[in-house]
């Protein structure tokens, strides 16, 4: 007796077409998903992702607003990518671009007076201090405590925003607001310069595009990135060889949450020019499934986080268009993030069908 | 009356060879049946087989003299085979009775602990088990718990019931209470296979012994008949496969001094107490015992990756006690690790990459802070066509070489630096004869070469081979070392099975 039964089997290699293909059908797939959302709505949603499409990039305006929202959740993305790649589940983005965007401001109204050339670049690097400062107590209490960092650093991003709100209503809140939650607006110096008419702050894409080089030349060439790498696929092997795992994380931590940091200079200092509640329209959520979907490869990660600005564009689209809540974007982004971790499913096993030989019968 | 039969059964694991080759094995009505072997001999994939857990590569199972196919635990278990496990799969939050009371068929499908307890407490009463229905198991010991895991199993009317080295948990007392429940049971018709390396379990307990090694059945002997001078033999083996040229040389300065060493477990329990000897400059130490008698605690202090709680360890005079991992392979202490996938490679990393994990750091492959990628690929090249490394490029990752290829890497990273002592822990485990003959070969070129080597292995033919002294450890103490020429194999495997060995 015999019969066919599929059989799952550990697959040892994915190669590097297989995980594109995989992929991109599983972000494929995800779209009768969200098909069945619009539809829940009584929209048509052949024509939902159709305005989305030309939302994001139908013009050229639509796509330098494309660009612009694609530079926090490249330079968010691109650190968790080095983070998650280290088996360090940053989760904390958003509170690190909180905190990132709080230092920059600081410096900003602290100096206004300062000449450009100096003022931006002290922003910058106060906002990566911030945002690693704020890496540094889940790192701290994993090490110490071998506390969950998933939890903490997520917990990080509530007190992140409660510290924001606290500093805008309360002692930074600006005098010729109106009793707005806003600081001052930044002077002129502490204002970072767009593309001609855009909003594209060329000087933060600047940063993120050289992130990406640098990080894939870290990993790849240098005795540090072999040793993230090390500690990242097999931290047993790190132990055995003597390589110090914390300071490894640690490095790795103070880059990804710095990174963050940075894209919440970005932000204050390219598009609000004043610190106010809502500056982040949860970049640094939506920059896990950037990473993700990038394979958190440095440059593929690029091109995703190009990809998902223009999902929140054209979300921004339909929601002005055919009258659908903001929350139907993050379902979106949701949606996309289960589809690709269910894809990875595929890279993992591969699915055979094959003939199995019965013994005998059973006795029941 | 035989109610279990297995035939010709043969299961491999790639990349690694047969862990069960061709095996025949049987058990009878109201009998107990010790299935003897070293770690790694295959005892437990086979029961794992006639539990459902893993299926045969090849080979037949018969039950009651019917042919029956085992997919699952669940069939298993419908047939009346039950198997306690080393490691027990319990909710820890909830009571005995509800762990029993999963994946029982029950008549009444509501509120069925009423019943499920009085079964347990019934069970547990006959074979004088003492276990309370009503205690939550985060609350008992590790004892406590397998006799849990007992009374679930005779709760299902269990026929066949697999205990898997039981007794490496119990206390002397607990020990002698099981042997008791288990002598009532098979009273009552019930078939006990019992997993052991410990002879003197078998001839404590056992009506037939069959033995394992290397996934092969030695032989199945009737207890009454045969002496533990014969079942160590026969499970630790003396055919001499191989007829290494072993040169003549004279042991040069002291390269390790290892002295008065103790160390705990991972559980904080003494593991290593009170370990001295010396390795000399080109002489081979053997250590042999059974796993778990020290020999991971030594092999980790001395590679720096457990702190010894007590003795000092010196390299070449130098105090190397509790100093980093890291600088203790910088002072020349090659490791060639026992678990060589989880510990001595990267998996996902490249061949060549693999090759470098010691000296990345360090020129040629490094200047400082940028890796030079031509100096890694020659160094890769090199060493790939000097040991012989079966892979596809020097690119390909390491996880798609084979388990003799992956340890030849292994050796040629570590001897690559020209290391003063190489600890090599089970270099040959599960390797197929070639790999095996070639990885022991270079091991004694080390020695050749003037290497201090530590070598510490289950496998006595492998230690009998190689060494030119064996230590003999057991439950963290040296019981002896011999002069390997003027060993016995058989004393060796008494003294491993802790017998105090008279000269």
């Amino acid at each position: 007796m015999s019969e066919l039964r599929f059989r799952v089997e550990p697959r040892l290699i994915a190669s590097r077409r297989l995980t594109i293909a995989v992929t991109i059908g599983s972000a494929l797939l995800a779209l009768p998903i969200i098909a069945v959302v619009f539809l829940a709505y009584g929209v048509d949603p052949l024509l939902a992702f159709e305005k989305i499409l030309y939302g994001a990039f139908g013009n050229p305006y639509s796509i330098s607003e494309t660009v612009t929202k694609s530079i926090p959740l490249m330079l968010c993305a691109l650190g968790l990518s080095l983070a998650f790649e280290t088996v360090f589940y940053n989760i904390g983005a958003e509170g690190q671009l909180l905190m990132g965007a709080i230092f920059g401001t600081w410096v900003a109204l602290k100096f206004p007076g300062w000449p450009a050339y100096l003022l931006l670049p002290t922003m910058f690097v106060s906002g990566l201090v911030g945002g690693a400062l704020w890496g540094t107590v889940p790192t701290l209490l994993r090490v110490g405590f071998e506390t969950n960092e998933v939890i903490t650093t997520l917990m990080m991003n509530y007190i992140a925003t409660r510290v924001l709100e606290y500093l805008v209503y309360g002692p930074w809140k600006g005098e010729e607001t109106w009793g707005f939650p806003y600081t001052s607006r930044f002077s002129a110096s502490a204002t970072l310069p767009t593309l001609g008419s855009t909003r594209i702050h060329y000087p933060t894409l600047l940063v993120a595009l050289a992130a990406a080089v640098l990080m894939y030349v870290l990993l790849s060439r240098t005795k540090l990135g072999f040793e993230i790498r090390i500690v990242g696929k097999n931290p047993e092997a790190a132990k055995y060889l003597g390589i110090s795992i914390w300071k490894v994380v640690f490095f790795v931590v103070m880059v990804s949450a710095g990174l963050a940091g940075i894209a919440g200079v970005g932000e204050v200092a390219g598009i609000q020019h004043r610190l106010r509640v809502g500056i982040s329209p949860g970049y640094g959520y939506t920059a896990i499934i950037v990473a993700w979907l990038g394979r958190l490869h440095p440059i593929s990660t690029v091109l995703v986080a190009v990809l998902f600005g223009g999902l929140l564009v054209g979300g921004e689209m339909i929601q002005i268009s055919l009258g659908l809540p903001f929350g139907t974007i993050q379902i979106f982004n949701g949606i996309f993030l289960l589809a690709i971790l269910s894809g990875d499913f595929l890279l993992r096993y591969r699915v055979v069908l094959s003939e199995e030989v019965k013994g005998g019968e059973m006795r029941r | 009356m035989l109610v279990v039969e297995m035939k010709g059964i043969t299961k491999r694991f790639p990349p690694l060879t047969l862990a069960i080759d061709g095996v025949n094995f049987s058990a009878d009505r109201g009998e107990i049946h010790c299935l003897l072997g070293e770690n790694g001999a295959g005892k437990t994939t086979l029961m794992n087989i006639l539990y459902g857990i893993y299926s045969a590569d090849e080979g037949e199972i018969l039950f009651d003299g019917r042919h029956i196919s085992i997919r699952s635990p669940r069939d298993a278990i419908d047939l009346g085979i039950g198997m306690v496990h080393q490691h027990f799969l319990q909710v820890q939050q909830n009571t005995v009775a509800e762990n029993v009371a999963l994946g029982l068929r029950c008549e009444n499908s509501f509120f069925p602990l009423r019943e499920v307890r009085r079964l347990i407490s019934e069970v547990s009463t006959r074979y004088g088990l003492g276990v309370d229905p009503d205690a939550r198991i985060w609350q008992l010991s590790a004892g406590e718990q397998q006799r849990v895991e007992i009374v679930k199993a005779l709760c299902r009317e269990t026929r066949v019931l697999i205990l898997d080295e039981p007794t490496s948990i119990l206390t002397p007392l607990e020990v002698e209470a099981l042997f008791r429940a288990l002598r009532q049971m098979v009273s009552e018709g019930r078939t006990i296979i019992f997993i052991t390396h410990k002879l003197d379990e078998v001839m404590a307990l056992s009506n037939r012994v069959s033995v394992l090694r290397k996934g092969r059945l030695m032989g199945t002997l009737k207890t009454s008949s045969t002496t533990k001078g014969e079942l160590a033999r026969m499970m630790v083996g003396k055919e001499v496969l191989f007829h290494l040229e072993k040169q003549e040389g004279v042991p040069g300065e002291v390269v390790l001094e290892v002295e008065a060493l103790t160390a705990r477990d991972d559980r904080g329990l003494e593991a290593l107490r009170g370990v001295s000897f010396k390795v000399r400059e080109r002489e081979v130490l053997g250590i042999a015992g059974i796993a778990g008698n020290g020999q991971k605690e030594l092999v980790e202090v001395l590679t720096g990756l457990r702190e010894s709680s007590s003795g000092t360890a010196r390299l070449m005079g130098e105090d190397i006690t509790n100093k980093p991992a890291r600088s203790i392979a910088e002072k020349g202490v090659a490791h060639i690790p026992e678990e060589r996938v989880r510990r001595g490679l990267v998996p996902e990393m490249s061949v060549a990459d693999n090759l470098i994990l010691r000296s990345y750091g360090s020129p040629p492959y490094s200047g400082g802070f940028f890796l030079d990628k031509d100096a890694i690929t020659r160094n890769a090249e090199a060493l790939i066509t000097k040991y012989g490394i079966m892979t596809p490029s020097p690119t390909s990752p390491g996880k798609l070489l084979s388990g003799g290829n992956i340890q030849k890497l292994i050796l040629a990273r570590e001897l690559s630096g020209d290391p003063r002592l190489v600890i090599a822990v089970h270099p040959t485990y599960g390797l197929d004869v070639g790999a095996t003959e070639q990885i022991r070969g270079l091991i004694l070129g080390q020695r050749s070469r003037g290497a201090a080597v530590l070598l510490v292995s289950e496998d006595l033919d492998e230690v009998l081979a190689l060494s030119d002294r064996i230590a003999v450890i057991f439950e963290g103490q040296l019981v002896g070392i011999v002069d390997s020429a003027r060993a016995e194999d058989y004393k060796i495997g008494l003294m491993m099975a802790g017998e105090a060995v008279g000269e």
